[in-house]
């Protein structure tokens, strides 16, 4: 155990596990919107896996990993629309939707990239920033500081959600929607508009997670995100609607996963438990959602779409 | 409300349709299927070429239903890469479905190409023996291969293939050692079963036989497709000093882009991934079944549709280590390397497997 706590390997270990928890965060965060506003979107992994795809193509051609990642944004906006078109216009059935976004996320993305790339061939990465004087911190620096500049982005956005959900009009609007739709409709609240707007917002963060794990990881495959858009939605619960929570249990699914790797490098984790130390993370996450999640009561309008005078 | 319906079915219809497509290739038709009209009037007697003496050899329907994509460089990609090459020789007409890795997607999919008919159905991936039981007695006509496995269920039309792959990744151990300087060389690995156990074992008895002072952590991550959680096995692999590392299944090339981030030299296995990294892959160890598939074609055209197991290994031509012309392995090395396969070849050197 004590090879466990050598300097380079708490670095690796911390490290590993915030890049874990990036792409989680954007997604979770995103999907909070929708939540927060009363709509549950299941399709964030399907959006996500186009977005990656996108990210990852419009890296492979161009060599701009900015570029690759406004792609994810535009992919996003897109799917967001559609969610949106569906949730809150035709009013279908949320969760089943939602998976139907999911199916054509995980095809579409495979097909084109069996059509247009075929063998995966690696791309560049963000680059590195250092902090300055933060990145210099012994230990401390290079574990938060010395970054991908998209991991600074993705914390960066949990103060921006905490701002806009508590502190501005537009936040106060959706929460209003989710709680309470036809109080806010009454007192001229589009529900609509602000459903179409969380949902826009929440399928941009999914299309940039999707961007960002591509990016990071340099490649692209079938099933890339390997069902983190699902891992996404229950981390919202676990975060209880709140940014910082969202925040909290990304890292901690983040942190869990690569402490289990760490060990099992080591070799402190026989190989014989390899299969049941593989399930640490859902199993942490999921008893911390029953013991945190009991205390909070999700929106009272999700899933419920929305009709006037009903 | 029936409108919203309505559109959601449309929707879902799409959906679906896409999703199917996505794991599915079109059929790859590598032989005229005009050769297809020409078989049917086989039967009829009053066809033309009775005066022939020797009827016209029909073409030959093989379908591949596999797990990953087809051009994974890794699992699927070795067995299409391999029946193509048998195309060469043989009058084929080739079918793909990739991309199954849901069971019920592959069954489907053998049930269907063995219901029009195909004279071989290979059903690559071990997770496919449960339905193949199930399939293969309905028809009885049709020759089943699967893999990478050693059970033909006692079924007649039933053939199965494995890789001594143990033997591969010794070879690959045996280079990993002799060029690492940190003497610590890791693995990552997806699940502890079949194809992917047997690489890793063989991989760490080569390593320990060059050199009894090496660590060779081996991590299994749990998943052969969470690409993210082999890149960070590899990260983790990096902290702690390892130079060298290799790896098992589709989810490696994640490991890979760390490796090469890193400069920590790779090995491969099941397809050449030298284009993945060309500046730190050694070598790999190349499956080329069509050593099995040509015999299996052979059998099935003489009328025998299974009942035998095939390995392929170092000695039959099988498994060829291919290194990466772009990384000078020194000579005293590629001697190591050589003289490893010559030992398993001739049975003094023993993998563990």
């Amino acid at each position: 155990m004590s090879d466990f706590f050598t300097e380079a390997v708490l670095i690796a270990t911390v490290a590993a596990g915030i890049r874990l928890a990036v792409p989680l965060l954007f997604a979770s965060l995103g999907e909070m919107f929708g939540q927060r506003s009363g709509v549950l979107n299941l399709g964030v992994d399907g959006v996500m896996l186009l977005g990656a795809f996108g990210g990852y193509y419009a890296v492979l051609k161009s060599g701009n990993v900015w570029l690759g990642l406004l792609v994810g944004v535009g992919v996003g906006i897109v799917f967001g629309l559609i969610t949106a078109v569906m949730s809150v216009t035709l009013k279908a059935e949320q969760g089943i939707s939602g998976i139907g976004i999911y199916l054509f996320g995980l095809g579409f993305s495979d097909l084109l990239f069996q059509k247009w790339v075929g063998t995966p061939l690696p791309i560049k990465a963000f680059p590195k920033i250092e902090i300055p004087v933060l990145a210099d911190i012994p230990i401390l620096g290079e574990m938060l500081f010395r970054h991908s500049a998209v991991v600074y982005i993705a914390f960066a956005a949990v103060p921006v959600s905490m701002f806009i959900i508590n502190r501005t009009n537009f936040g106060m609007k959706i929460r209003a929607v989710g709680e309470n739709p036809e109080a806010a409709d009454s007192l001229g609240v589009s529900v609509t508009k602000i459903r179409y707007a969380t949902l826009i917002i929440g399928g941009t963060l999914a299309g940039v997670a999707g961007a960002a794990l591509a990016i990071d990881l340099k490649i692209f495959q079938q099933n890339l995100t390997n069902a983190a858009g699902f891992i996404a939605i229950a981390l919202v619960y676990f975060g209880a609607w709140r940014p910082l929570g969202v925040m909290g249990g990304a890292l901690l699914y983040g942190f869990v996963n690569s402490i289990v790797l760490q060990l099992k490098t080591l070799g402190i984790i026989p190989r014989s438990w390899s299969d049941i130390a593989a399930m640490a993370p859902a199993i942490v996450t999921i008893l911390a959602l029953v013991i945190v999640a009991q205390r909070f009561k999700p929106p009272t309008a999700l899933t419920k779409p929305f009709e006037r005078g009903r | 409300m029936r409108r919203k319906y309505a559109w959601f079915a449309l929707l879902l219809a799409f959906a679906l349709v896409a999703a199917a497509c996505g794991g599915d290739d079109d059929a790859e038709t590598t032989a005229a299927p005009a050769a297809e009209t020409t078989a049917a009037p086989a039967t009829d007697t009053t066809a033309a070429p009775a005066t022939d003496t020797e009827a016209p050899m029909e073409t030959f329907r093989v379908a591949i239903i596999a797990p990953s994509a087809q051009n994974d460089l890794a699992f699927t990609q070795s067995m299409v890469d391999a029946v193509t090459a048998v195309s060469g020789s043989v009058d084929m007409e080739i079918a793909i479905t990739d991309g199954t890795f849901i069971v019920d997607d592959a069954a489907a999919a053998i049930r269907d190409y063995a219901d029009q008919g195909y004279d071989l159905v290979i059903a690559h991936g071990s997770q496919y023996g449960g339905s193949l039981v199930e399939i293969a007695p309905d028809f009885p006509d049709v020759s089943f291969a699967w893999g990478t496995a050693a059970d033909t269920f006692g079924l007649p039309n039933v053939y199965a293939y494995e890789a001594a792959s143990d033997e591969g990744g010794y070879v690959m151990g045996v280079l990993a050692a002799a060029l690492s300087q940190s003497g610590t060389i890791g693995v990552v690995g997806p699940v502890e079963v079949g194809d992917a156990k047997l690489y890793v074992d063989g991989f760490a008895a080569g390593v320990l036989a060059e050199n009894p002072a090496a660590n060779v952590p081996i991590v299994y991550t749990g998943s052969f497709s969470d690409v993210a959680l082999a890149s960070e096995t590899a990260q983790a692999h990096a902290s702690t000093g390892a130079d060298v590392l290799t790896g098992s299944a589709q989810m490696v090339v994640g490991a890979i882009g760390v490796a090469a981030e890193n400069g920590i030299l790779w090995f491969g296995t099941q397809a050449n991934q030298a284009q993945l990294a060309p500046e730190v892959v050694v070598a790999s160890q190349v499956y080329h079944w069509e050593v099995v598939i040509s015999q299996i074609v052979a059998k099935v055209q003489a009328g025998t549709l299974g009942g035998e197991i095939f390995v392929i290994d170092l000695a039959n031509g099988g498994e060829v280590i291919e290194y990466n012309p772009g990384y000078s392995v020194p000579a005293d090395v590629v001697a190591k390397a050589d003289a490893a396969i010559a030992g398993i070849i001739d049975g003094s050197v023993s993998t563990g497997g």
